[in-house]
């Protein structure tokens, strides 16, 4: 199967061509966002950190925002710091352009007498970048070249019966034709760790998923805070979850059956094709940064009780079993599969519907949280700010 | 075919509801190509569980091909699986730990 895509110079393939507008600081968000607004096919993030952070979460943030610059969806990249912030923009930049060889330009506030001089040049910079970034011409590319990014969020009843099975043989079928892709969401392997580990392609990787659940208690119970109490919720409990074996259990469903061939850090770029687990947070904002730092061009998203979502780097698919769900969240939702719970098709045929729904993403349709332009960020904490 | 139910593996002695069935009801779903009825003995709310067969007390629920926990007293054919009946058995991240070949 094919799609129509952005080679990049680094052997990756990019499905959308955007010029990111990259605050190195917090600080520097609300400048990006002016910035993206004067010039189409610019996009901006809005970064919560880049201050004020002990050395753990510094290198967080940084994992994200050099992850977002290298993204294979991203043409260029024109970045705006304070002149303050942990690490300057400049040596952000000189980080980015050794990891590769796109367009990187940058501008500190400070330094060039505030918001709007600021705001002059990087309008500039970027008008040339999306000038430029207008004549790459997409190339046919296999669907082995994809790594896509399954995560879940908002979840009900329908999520671990119909949606994640829908995905998880979805997954199962890309992964077949040689695509990668990648499943997160630590938090809520545990219960279903055991089974999970079971897909490991070596004891290793089994051990290693058995850890980082392991880890991330450990973590948790290091500030105090447990994460079982009151699993499975009284919520999960009265919507037919009995124990929180059969909650993880339909959690891990979306990531399919094939062999787990690695598992990385937050943030981190899988080094192998296949199924790939990262370890993040179970919060579904969080845990998509995170992906799109490690280079997922596509996410596929279930959710059970509708969520708008949606990235500026990389379209977000919503999908929902729940048929009152997607009519009343019907210009958020893009993918009706209650046809499995009506009986009218079978988990099978919805895994293979959503392969089509993929590859037509990755061609240039729109998902609806891109039409709107919406842009989640969540970059996850070792610990408080400093 | 109109189903009332979901079976998540072949191996499951449980199936999911996904309509709210009443007693004395008859619930329609697939194992595999086959098609399947049971008869609900108790009422069975919408995405809940129902026995597939008798559930000895202690015994072993599978969903997903798995255990998902077992019986805190017997359960009947055609009656509702839920957390007032099942219970998760504790386990330890050390003892799925496997051998790791060096």
């Amino acid at each position: 199967m094919k799609f129509w895509g952005y080679r990049r110079s680094d052997g990756t393939v990019g499905i959308r061509n955007h010029v990111l507008i990259l605050p190195a600081c917090a600080c520097g968000s609300e400048t990006c966002r002016v910035v993206a607004s004067q010039v189409r096919g610019a996009v901006n993030i809005i970064f919560n950190t880049g201050c004020s952070d002990v050395a753990a979460n510094t290198a967080m943030s940084q994992k994200v925002l050099t992850g977002f610059a290298c993204n294979p969806n991203v043409y260029g990249v024109v970045i705006i710091g304070l002149g303050c912030e942990t690490v300057p923009h400049k040596e952000l930049r000189e980080k980015i352009q050794k990891m590769t060889d796109k367009p990187v330009v940058s501008f500190g506030i400070q330094e060039e007498g505030g918001t709007l001089k600021t705001i002059e040049k990087a309008v500039r910079a970027a008008r040339n970048m999306a000038a430029q970034a207008a004549l790459q011409q997409k190339e046919e590319c296999d669907v082995s070249e994809l790594l896509v990014g399954i995560e879940c969020g908002g979840s009900d009843a329908t999520s671990g019966i119909a949606a994640n099975p829908a995905v998880g043989e979805m997954s199962d079928l890309l992964v077949d034709m040689g695509a990668s892709t990648m499943m997160s969401e630590t938090i809520e392997f545990i219960g279903g760790e055991h089974v999970l580990a079971r897909r490991g392609a070596t004891p290793e990787i089994h051990n290693q998923i058995i850890r980082i659940c392991q880890e991330y208690e450990k973590h948790l119970a290091g500030a105090g805070q447990n994460c079982r109490a009151g699993q499975p919720t009284p919520g999960n409990k009265a919507g037919g979850l009995s124990t929180i074996d059969e909650k993880s259990l339909g959690c891990i469903r979306k990531g399919g059956t094939r062999p787990v061939v690695e598992v990385i850090e937050q943030a981190a770029r899988p080094t192998k094709k296949g199924a790939v687990i990262m370890d993040t947070a179970g919060y579904d904002i969080s845990s998509v940064t995170s992906m799109v730092a490690g280079g997922c061009s596509a996410i596929v998203f279930t959710t059970g009780r509708g969520t708008p979502t949606g990235n500026a780097i990389v379209p977000v698919l919503k999908v929902t079993a729940n048929k009152k769900t997607y009519h009343n969240m019907e210009d958020n939702m893009d993918v009706d599969l209650s046809a499995i719970i009506d009986g009218t098709a079978t988990i099978q045929e919805c895994g293979k519907m959503l392969v089509d729904e993929i590859l037509q993403i990755s061609s240039g349709k729109l998902t609806k949280a891109e039409a709107y332009g919406f842009s989640d960020i969540a970059v996850d904490h070792v610990c408080r700010f400093v | 075919m109109k189903i009332d139910a979901l079976m998540m593996d072949e191996k499951d002695n449980v199936i999911t509801c996904v309509r709210e069935v009443k007693k004395g009801e008859t619930v329609k779903y697939r194992n595999g190509d086959q098609e399947c009825e049971i008869t609900a003995e108790e009422d069975i709310p919408f995405c809940h569980k129902i026995a597939l067969g008798d559930l000895e007390q202690d015994g072993v629920v599978i969903k997903y091909g798995e255990m998902i926990g077992r019986t805190l007293r017997p359960i009947k054919k055609g009656c509702l699986v839920d957390h007032t009946n099942i219970y998760s058995v504790p386990r330890d991240y050390e003892s799925e730990m496997i051998r790791e070949e060096k």
